[in-house]
């Protein structure tokens, strides 16, 4: 087993970093859309109530309220859920952040199928898929509440748009304080020469768990943390392509539009290899996270049996 | 900082008549973009920059100026034509709209040229983005003021009313809302009531397509005043082409009473082209070589 270092949800970093970041000096503002509890901005809220903006369930003028901030010099934040924002909103985010390139930045919470016993109108699998297709967002997925904080805080101290993807459940801490996450790279997390294994979100520690049963019958899996998707490591990408000759992706996703079809675009351009892709190809359902992450197999056996059939692809 | 405080109404007419020449020429050059929705909206744009707005040609950043913000993007003409009148761009820029390698794109785009507040073009962005900046104000102890111009297609967007609401709610006295009220849009109009001589319209709710091919009643806003007033707003109703009328409703607008300000401007749309004005097809077309001259003519230029 991956050694792991207690649980704690990806979202309940937000305010309190919020928070911090505005005590250091940083001009930072938050708007909420009646997400604040579970999203942590009310954390943020509570010390700065002068630098919260409620605006109701209204997702829209959320995003553009934001802007307006954003333009007259504030670190402009906002959260929601990812079904919602940016489901509700994927206009206001192209027309008032992506192509004026507005500081806003955007908390999403409750993506993936993870988000659990809510269903399937609540677990956002296209997110990354929209966010994405808009070339001037900054996309980031952590792992855990540890890369969380830091990612809230590259992308508080890095002007222009940001997307930063957060999960509804306690999931594992598998960095300590020694980890630094950095807009653009991807970390290697162990590592290997006969297969890649590049993930993002909750699934880092299942693609770190199929390393480990894939160890056990003589196959060393490199393992990359995919957590900055953009702007992604190409140079990692590419060195795990030429250097393992077989890439395997694991994202609580829809496969196509995300981390899969991003690392397929890449290698088709650069470096063709074979690419397996492990995440989600259908709706999901209600269930508790982790029954979910099995149903749809999202697990670390099916990452390493995805190592297996990349392997099994290679030429010569 | 604001310009020609004491200018006359001679003198803004003036002004108005030559942003409107500048709508009718860039259109043509072009040969397309939107010159009713700009003939509509001039008066309103020309009290804002020469009477009523605290502003900077030449330091279009200044923190403390008021803010403009187009929310109706595709009203460049109007838009551009003033920024050109009141010094922020050389006229001769305004031949480059539409063009590759131009410096005015056919919708708003923030910061091009410098003085364009916010992009748009999809309608119902705007008022959000006017209250950000209000806030904004508010949070930094500047004594700024916001402006917003909206359409009747903007009205009919549900973000302006999640914009309307917060804005009553966060008691936005430093944002107003300017609504150019000109009854047509793309397909025909939005209420067919103002234009109904045979008494149709009310027989008829719900929109339909008329024998010349405008569709009708594509959304009645009435009663207008009370949405805005209903949530939270001041409002008041004026001729949208009359200056002392804006200039009372906008200097009234501008105190500060814990309410942002609905100003519902009653205007015509292609006003001062007799053959553009309550016309839908000129909603988004450009005049011919023949139209322009007659357009030139009407306006008092020779061409």
């Amino acid at each position: 087993m991956v050694q792991t270092l207690g649980e704690k949800a990806t979202r309940e970093v937000f305010g309190p970093t919020l928070a911090r970041l505005c005590r250091d000096g940083l001009d930072i503002v938050c708007v909420d859309a009646d997400l604040g509890f579970s999203t942590s901005a009310v954390k943020f809220g509570q010390e700065f109530p002068e630098r919260f903006f409620a605006v109701g369930v209204a997702e829209q003028n959320m995003i553009g309220v934001a802007a307006g901030l954003a333009s007259c010099g504030k670190v402009a934040f906002c959260s929601s859920f990812a079904v919602f924002s940016p489901g509700h909103c994927f206009d206001q985010l192209r027309m008032a952040v992506a192509q004026p390139g507005t500081n806003v930045k955007l908390f999403a919470s409750h993506a993936g199928v993870v988000t659990g016993e809510d269903g399937a109108s609540a677990e956002a699998l296209e997110d990354l898929a929209l966010m994405l297709s808009m070339p001037t967002f900054n996309v980031l997925f952590p792992a855990d509440a540890v890369e969380c904080e830091q990612a809230i805080e590259a992308a508080a101290r890095t002007d222009g748009p940001f997307y930063i993807r957060a999960m509804r459940p306690k999931t594992p801490i598998i960095f300590d304080g020694s980890y630094k996450f950095e807009l653009g790279k991807w970390p290697v997390l162990r590592p290997g020469k006969d297969v890649t294994l590049i993930a993002c979100g909750e699934l880092v520690v299942a693609a770190l768990e199929a390393a480990e049963t894939l160890a056990g019958e003589g196959v060393e899996a490199r393992v990359l943390n995919a957590s900055s998707l953009r702007p992604p490591d190409k140079d990692a990408l590419l060195a795990a392509a030429r250097e393992t000759g077989a890439i395997v992706t694991a994202e609580d996703h829809f496969i196509h539009g995300g981390l899969g079809g991003l690392v397929a675009q890449e290698l088709a351009a650069e470096q063709p290899t074979p690419v397996e892709f492990v995440g989600m190809t259908r709706y999901g359902t209600s269930g508790t996270w982790q029954q979910l992450l099995e149903h749809f197999d999202l697990t670390p056996a099916s990452v390493a049996r995805a190592a297996r059939n990349a392997i099994a692809r290679k030429s010569g | 900082m604001t310009q020609a405080q004491g200018i006359s109404n001679e003198e803004l007419a003036d002004v108005a008549r030559r942003v409107r020449a500048h709508i009718v020429r860039m259109t043509h050059s072009a040969n397309s973009g939107h010159p009713g929705g700009s003939l509509s909206s001039v008066e309103i744009l020309t009290a804002l920059y020469f009477r009523v707005m605290r502003h900077d040609p030449k330091n279009p950043a200044w923190p403390d100026r008021d803010r403009f913000v187009m929310s109706k993007g595709h009203a460049t003409p109007v838009l551009y034509g003033i920024l050109a009148e009141a010094g922020y761009i050389p006229a001769e820029d305004l031949a480059t709209f539409r063009k590759l390698g131009g410096k005015l794109q056919g919708h708003t785009v923030m910061g091009k040229p410098a003085g364009v507040e916010m992009s748009a073009g999809a309608l119902g962005m705007g008022l959000s983005f006017a209250l950000g900046a209000a806030l904004a104000g508010r949070l930094d102890k500047c004594d700024y003021h916001v402006y917003c111009l909206l359409s009747d297609g903007d009205s009919q967007e549900g973000q302006t009313w999640e914009a309307a609401m917060s804005a009553g709610h966060h008691a936005a006295g430093n944002l107003t809302a300017l609504i150019d009220r000109n009854h047509i849009q793309n397909d025909g109009y939005s209420d067919y009531q103002r234009f109904d001589d045979e008494g149709e319209a009310p027989d008829r709710p719900g929109g339909w397509v008329m024998p010349d091919g405008h569709t009708a009643n594509i959304m009645n806003l009435e009663p207008f005043e009370d949405k805005w007033k209903a949530f939270g707003w001041a409002t008041t109703r004026v001729n949208g082409h009359d200056f002392e009328a804006l200039t009372r409703a906008l200097e009234a607008a501008r105190e500060d009473t814990g309410q942002p300000t609905a100003i519902i401007c009653e205007t015509t749309k292609g006003k001062g082209v007799s053959y553009m004005e309550n016309n839908p097809d000129f909603h988004g077309k450009a005049p011919s070589d023949e139209q322009l001259v007659q357009a030139l003519r009407e306006l008092g230029f020779e061409n």
